[in-house]
């Protein structure tokens, strides 16, 4: 397989603050590449960058072999975007907003009406295609929104957190979308913070926090970084003193590592069975008051903790 | 280009689709124009609107002609509507209109009438060679066009007259000669009799709307100024309207979606003004339509209106362009549109005459495109066509261009992406 995005020391600097620090990675075609991280942590910068929105302070990327900075119009011709927030005309129909879409791509007659036909299909709207988009429920709105960066068969597709503020069931309806969508040939670029998603879609993960890419591979290799552990998650009151007690915990026999996070504490383990005695005895030496406990196999979500010692979702 | 007029129809459609929009283009300004027309007595016919106009008479000829140019502004017809005054010095008169003390001055010079109405004896004389017409002046006042459109008006009626009467009066002898039923001796005292007629044989059509005399009258119709000037005052609301929708489609993030589809921002920009100009197209063009198809407004020369129509849009979608250039906001835009809107409907006359306001008023209102156009507009109503309306469409475009070429170092300064 050859590389369709290649991404080399790419930055983006707005005055003293850096929202990405020279990120590097490859996207393989036909693969669906995730960036999972929190809230803030440069994420749609990257995609923006990548989609000729903006201009790198430094570093290069090309697509399909074009420089953004200096092919940016081939670039825009092999891409489509989804963007994180609806970008879409709501006094206008369905239908209205992919043939204008549409025609921005270039697309025209025939080709174009039988195109947004097929589209409308995929997101399942052909029905309401005449209805204003402003009296469609959020998941509808989102589906268009994706239908758009669908029009004209792009080879990469960026998705910048699709499924942010919608029902589950619309929510799932996007992830087979996405999974269809790669089944037939697309090359997917998907940003998330939701863990679950990027275990579910993705080939290969970038995991990005605070503008820098701190880990990449595949899960298997991903997870292998934490070790075979196993992650339980205390629940603890909300008086309770989360930090002390993940210090205390610390240096506990068979217990790797401890870290408090918003009224929990998260203990990494070989096995949680090993240290669970010790822990609740820990936090009855302190009076710490443990409301339920999970635990956890190695997963996306433990790395990040193991690499950041911070939840996703902090 | 292709982009550019798909990305302005789709702005034209929005717009259609936007009831708040649709009450302020076309509702709002076709209910002020029926209220000012109400107020101001169009639709009981009993007032014209303007009265008064200050215009200064210079009489060099004191023959037939020109004593009856004088009489005619002095007439009881339009006594409510003018205010003459004589000068026998048409330097001093000229001043007077330089400092603004009148509309117009009207210099008929010396010779006026023994010009048009041979000598005794002339005719008969194998040498006599018709003498070129001496022509009247009309000094206009620049900063009164409405004024001085009215008196240009009045001028050209009475001139077209004459030369009307006279042709037909020399055509009727030659006639009558070449049939034999009039003999060479009698035809000069028949011709002078024939042209000192002339100003006598047909009551004078220069009368404003409350005339009704006469298939070819002059008629000046007080909703062809208050139609235009709210139909302006409106297209600055328009105009605000569009460059809003610039803001708004990079809040409602469709600007960096089309900026990541093929689309430069070049293209976006200039389909942005393309639909702004629709825009201000489409309001303008269906406010004339309802006006005469409701009022039967007569507007004039239908190409000089088109031209008229394209200059002013032309030259409103620059200001709604500088605004949105400055704007931080959608929200900005609105606001300063309205104020702009309003401000410049009171300076560009939209409201009041213009020639009713001070010279310094007046002056200032040269900087809206509701002045202008309504300059434009006014002679149109008159009579006038697009060739009389090289100076108020000069003036929409080089505001325009100069406009829009702030707004685009203004755009290309802080970027199109950047708040």
């Amino acid at each position: 397989m050859s590389a369709i995005l290649e991404v080399k020391n790419l930055v983006k600097q707005y005055g003293d603050y850096t929202a990405v620090k020279g990120i590097s990675f490859d996207i393989e075609q036909g693969e669906i590449f995730s960036l999972l991280g929190p809230n803030g942590a440069g994420k749609t910068t990257t995609i923006s960058m990548l989609s000729t929105l903006y201009t790198p302070t430094s570093g290069e990327a090309a697509i399909g072999g074009h420089s953004i900075t200096k092919e940016a119009m081939a670039v825009k011709q092999m891409i489509g975007v989804v963007p994180q927030d609806l970008a879409l005309y709501e006094d206008l129909t369905a239908r209205e907003n992919l043939i204008f879409w549409g025609q921005m791509y270039g697309l025209s007659g025939k080709s174009l009406q039988s195109r947004v036909d097929e589209v409308l299909e995929q997101i399942g709207l052909t029905d309401k295609a005449r209805n204003r988009v402003k009296t469609y429920s959020g998941g509808m709105k989102r589906r268009v929104n994706i239908g758009v960066g669908l029009l004209h068969k792009p080879q990469l597709l960026f998705m910048d957190e699709p499924t942010v503020g919608i029902d589950p069931q619309s929510r799932r309806a996007i992830l087979d979308t996405v999974k269809d969508l790669n089944t037939q040939g697309m090359t997917v670029l998907y940003t998330t913070h939701y863990m679950e998603e990027a275990q579910e879609l993705s080939d290969r993960v970038g995991i990005i926090d605070h503008g820098e890419l701190i880990a990449l591979g595949t899960q298997k290799e991903l997870t292998q970084q934490v070790g075979e552990t196993e992650t339980l998650i205390l629940h603890i009151g909300e008086n309770d003193d989360a930090d002390g007690f993940a210090t205390s915990l610390n240096g506990v026999k068979d217990i790797l590592e401890a870290s408090a996070g918003e009224h929990e504490v998260s203990v990494i383990a070989h096995e949680a069975e090993d240290v669970l005695a010790a822990v609740v005895t820990k936090a009855n030496e302190r009076g710490i008051r443990i409301r339920s406990i999970d635990i956890r196999e190695p997963n996306l979500e433990a790395v990040f903790l193991h690499l950041t010692g911070r939840a996703l979702r902090d | 280009m292709k982009k550019l007029f798909l990305i302005g129809i789709k702005d034209l459609k929005l717009m259609f689709r936007d009831r708040a929009a649709l009450v302020f283009m076309l509702l709002a300004p076709f209910l002020l124009t029926v209220g000012m027309g109400f107020v101001t007595g169009r639709f009981s016919g009993n007032s014209s609107g303007l009265s008064d106009i200050p215009v200064i008479i210079v009489n060099l000829d004191n023959e037939q002609l020109g004593d009856a140019l004088a009489d005619v502004f002095s007439s009881a017809e339009l006594a409510d509507l003018m205010e003459p005054s004589a000068s026998s010095d048409a330097e001093e008169a000229r001043r007077l209109i330089d400092d603004d003390q009148a509309a117009a001055a009207i210099i008929i010079p010396k010779g006026f009438t023994s010009s048009l109405i041979p000598a005794e004896g002339a005719v008969l004389d194998e040498t006599y060679v018709q003498p070129e017409p001496v022509k009247i002046e009309v000094y206009a006042n620049p900063s009164r066009p409405t004024g001085a459109g009215v008196i240009q008006a009045v001028v050209d009626e009475f001139i077209s007259r004459i030369e009307e009467g006279r042709t037909s009066s020399i055509t009727s002898l030659a006639q009558l000669m070449q049939a034999g039923y009039l003999n060479p001796q009698n035809a000069e005292s028949e011709a002078q009799a024939l042209f000192e007629n002339i100003d006598e044989s047909q009551p004078m059509a220069i009368t404003l709307k409350s005339d009704k005399e006469g298939a070819d009258a002059v008629e000046f119709d007080l909703l062809a100024y208050f139609a235009p000037g709210m139909a302006l005052m409106f297209l600055m609301y328009t105009v605000s309207y569009g460059g809003r929708s610039i803001l708004a489609e990079r809040t409602q993030g469709t600007l960096p979606r089309l900026l990541t589809s093929p689309t430069s921002t070049g293209q976006f920009l200039g389909g942005k003004v393309l639909g702004v100009i629709f825009m201000g197209i489409a309001q303008v063009g269906i406010l004339i339509l309802a006006s005469v198809l409701f009022f039967q407004v007569k507007w004039g020369d239908p190409l000089g209106i088109l031209v008229l129509i394209l200059a002013a849009v032309f030259a409103a979608t620059g200001w709604g362009m500088v605004i949105t250039a400055f704007a931080q906001s959608p929200g900005q835009v609105a606001s300063v549109g309205s104020a702009v809107m309003l401000i410049f409907g009171i300076l560009g006359g939209s409201f009041i005459d213009l020639d009713q306001l001070s010279p310094f008023v007046r002056t200032l209102s040269k900087i809206t495109p509701n002045a202008w156009g309504l300059d434009g507009f006014t002679t149109l109503a008159l009579g006038g066509t697009l060739r009389n309306l090289g100076e108020p469409i000069m003036a929409l475009l080089v505001m325009g261009a100069v406009l829009f070429g702030v707004a685009v170092l203004l755009f290309s300064r802080k970027g199109i992406m950047q708040k």
